[in-house]
C-alpha cells in the first residue's frame, strides 16, 4: 500500500427522500502518471488510482476510471439520489493492488 | 507530483513553444481513444456541456466539469497529453444528475474533449482549448 | 507598464510575453473576498505598517492568483492542503517516544494553539535566539517527547506547521520588530534589498517594485508569507515559508541560504513584519 493514503469524503448528514444531494471526495495519492523520469533519466513506472466508485445501499452511484492525467491528490465532485435513510461506501483502487474505502451514513426525513 | 529543476526546465521550454500553438502531436492518439470510445460512431455537438478555464495558471491541476443530462458514461480526454485518456465517469442508478467535476493534468496548451455516451446509444461531444502558461516562480 | 524600472533580463521575459500576447494567466477581479467557508473573513489587503517604506498597502498573495485558484482556499474540502492538516492532527494525538507523550499531553486539543502563528518568529528569551514556530515544534520533539528532530522543510513539519496556522486563521498577522528582535529584524532587511545571484535580483526588486507586472505568463505577488504554509498546484504540496525562500533565491541564479539557517530566519521575521495587518491564510492554496 502507498504510504499515507487517506481519504476525505463531504456528504450531508440528512436529505429529504428522494432529494439530490452534492457529494465531493478527495483522496492523497501522489498519481505518479507514468510519463516522468527519474534523475538517472529511467522512466518512473505509472502508480495510480485506477478506479473510484461511490454505492449507496448496494445501489451504484457513480464509478470513474482514472489515468495518469488525473492531478495528484484525486478529486471528484457529483450528484447522487437519496432514497432512503443508509450508507455511502467509497472505494478507491490502487494500481499496486490496495484498497482504500470511507462510508458515510446519511438520514432521510 | 516532485519536479526536479531539469524537469521543469524541460517543462518549461515545451509549454513556451506549446504556447504558440495547440500540441499536434499526440492528436492521432486521441483521434483513436475517441474512437476505442464511440466504436468510431458520428457524435453530435449538443447535449453535453464540458467547463474548463480558458487559461489555466498551472496544468497540474487544472479545474474540469462535465454535464450530459441522459448520459450512460462520459469520457473525457486530453487531446495533447502524451496519452490523451484522463478518465470516464459511468454513471448509476443513484446518480443525481449526469454530471461531475475533476482536476487534471495538462502537458501543455490543447483540446479538452468530453464525449457523452446516451442512453439511446448515440454520442455528443463537446470540446474547449485551454491555453496552459508556465508561470514566473509561482509568486 | 513600468518596464523601464525592471532589470534587462526581465525586461526581456516581460517583452516576451507581450509580444506572445497570451498565456497570460487571468488575474481575478479586483475586490474580490476572502472568505473562507463562508465564515472566516480575511483581510488580504489592508494599509502597510508605518515601518515599511516601499509599500503604501499590503497585499495577499490570493489576489494575485487566477478566480480558478482563489476558489480552491474559499473551501476546506476544496483546500487540498487540509490533507497535510489532517495528517498532522494525527501526529498531534500520537503518543511516541520514551517519555510516551504525544503533543497532546502537554498542550491538550490543538485550538491552544490559537494565535501562536500571528507572533511567529520571535525571541525567545530562553535561547536568546529568534525562533520559528519549526523551532518550536522541532524544541517540543526533542526536549519534551525525547524523539528525532523533524526535517526543517519535510513534509511532517510543514504539515504540522500548517495545522497550527489554521488555529489563528482570520487572525492579523502582529510580529514584534523591536527589543531583542530588532537585531534580527535589521539584518532581514539587508537580506531583503540585498540583489543576489546571476540575475541580481533582491526580493525587493520583484515583491517591491514590480508587484502585479508579469514575470512570464505569471503575476508577482508581495511575497507576503501570512498564507504558509501554502500549497502549490505546481508541486501539489504543502511549502514552508523557507522552502519558499530557498526557491525564490535559486531563482535569481544564486547559492541559497540553507533553510533553518540564521538568515532565512532573519528574512522571515522582516517579511513577515511587512505583512503584520494581513490576516493568517494556512495553507493558502498558490500555484
Amino acid at each position: 500500500m502507498a504510504s499515507g493514503v487517506k481519504p476525505r469524503v463531504k456528504v450531508p448528514k440528512t436529505a429529504a427522500a428522494g432529494e439530490t444531494i452534492t457529494i465531493k471526495t478527495l483522496i492523497s495519492h501522489k498519481m505518479e502518471s507514468g510519463q516522468r523520469k527519474d534523475s538517472d533519466g529511467n522512466l518512473i513506472p505509472q502508480s495510480i488510482i485506477n478506479t473510484f466508485t461511490c454505492d449507496f445501499n448496494g445501489q451504484n452511484v457513480i464509478s470513474v476510471e482514472l489515468h495518469g492525467a488525473i492531478s495528484t491528490n484525486p478529486y471528484f465532485q457529483f450528484e447522487a439520489t437519496v432514497p432512503e435513510s443508509g450508507d455511502f461506501t467509497f472505494t478507491w483502487n490502487d494500481d499496486d493492488g490496495s484498497t482504500y474505502t470511507d462510508t458515510k451514513s446519511i438520514a432521510v426525513s | 507530483m516532485n519536479f526536479t529543476r531539469r524537469d521543469a526546465l524541460v517543462i518549461g521550454a515545451g509549454a513556451f513553444t506549446a504556447a504558440l500553438l495547440p500540441i499536434q502531436a499526440f492528436a492521432s492518439l486521441a483521434d483513436d481513444a475517441e474512437a476505442a470510445f464511440t466504436g468510431g460512431a458520428a457524435t453530435t455537438d449538443g447535449g453535453i456541456e464540458l467547463t474548463a478555464p480558458e487559461i489555466a495558471e498551472n496544468g497540474n491541476t487544472v479545474p474540469v466539469a462535465v454535464s450530459a443530462p441522459g448520459a450512460v458514461s462520459i469520457i473525457l480526454i486530453a487531446a495533447g497529453n502524451p496519452n490523451p485518456d484522463v478518465a470516464t465517469f459511468n454513471f448509476g442508478p443513484l446518480s443525481g444528475s449526469q454530471s461531475a467535476s475533476t482536476r487534471i493534468r495538462l502537458a501543455g496548451t490543447q483540446d479538452v474533449v468530453a464525449i457523452a455516451k446516451m442512453a439511446d446509444g448515440s454520442f455528443a461531444r463537446a470540446a474547449s482549448t485551454v491555453k496552459v502558461t508556465i508561470g514566473g516562480c509561482g509568486g | 507598464m513600468k518596464i523601464s524600472k525592471l532589470h534587462p533580463i526581465m525586461q526581456l521575459a516581460t517583452a516576451a510575453t507581450l509580444a506572445l500576447g497570451l498565456g497570460v494567466a487571468a488575474q481575478a477581479e479586483e475586490g474580490a473576498k476572502l472568505i473562507v467557508n463562508g465564515e472566516i473573513e480575511m483581510v488580504t489587503r489592508t494599509a502597510a505598517p508605518a515601518y515599511i517604506d516601499g509599500l503604501d498597502e499590503i497585499i495577499s498573495g490570493w489576489e494575485f492568483r487566477s478566480t480558478e485558484t482563489q476558489a480552491l482556499q474559499m473551501d476546506d474540502f476544496d483546500n487540498s492542503g487540509m490533507l497535510g492538516v489532517d495528517s498532522a492532527l494525527e501526529a498531534w494525538n500520537k503518543v511516541q517516544g520514551p517519555e510516551q507523550k504525544s503533543c497532546a499531553t502537554c498542550h491538550g486539543d490543538v485550538e491552544s494553539m490559537k494565535g501562536v502563528r500571528t507572533v511567529m518568529p520571535k525571541f525567545n528569551e530562553e535561547a536568546n535566539d529568534l525562533w520559528t514556530l519549526e523551532d518550536y515544534i522541532n524544541n517540543c520533539r526533542t526536549e519534551r517527547q525525547n524523539v528525532e528532530a523533524w526535517g526543517y522543510t519535510g513534509g511532517s513539519m510543514t504539515n504540522m506547521a500548517a495545522l497550527i496556522a489554521v488555529q489563528s486563521r482570520g487572525m492579523p498577522m502582529n510580529v514584534a520588530i523591536d527589543g531583542p528582535a530588532a537585531p534580527f529584524w535589521e539584518a532581514g532587511k539587508e537580506l531583503y534589498y540585498a540583489r543576489t545571484g546571476v540575475l541580481e535580483l533582491s526580493c525587493a526588486s520583484c515583491h517591491e517594485q514590480s508587484y502585479g507586472l508579469h514575470i512570464r505568463a505569471d503575476h508577482l505577488s508581495q511575497g507576503q508569507i501570512n498564507g504558509f504554509p501554502a500549497y502549490r498546484l505546481k508541486n501539489a504540496k504543502l511549502n514552508g515559508i523557507h522552502a519558499r525562500f530557498k526557491g525564490c533565491v535559486r531563482d535569481t541564479k544564486a547559492e541559497t541560504y540553507k533553510p533553518g539557517g540564521p538568515e532565512f530566519h532573519a528574512l522571515e521575521l522582516y517579511v513577515a513584519s511587512r505583512g503584520n495587518g494581513l490576516t493568517v491564510e494556512g495553507p493558502s492554496v498558490r500555484n
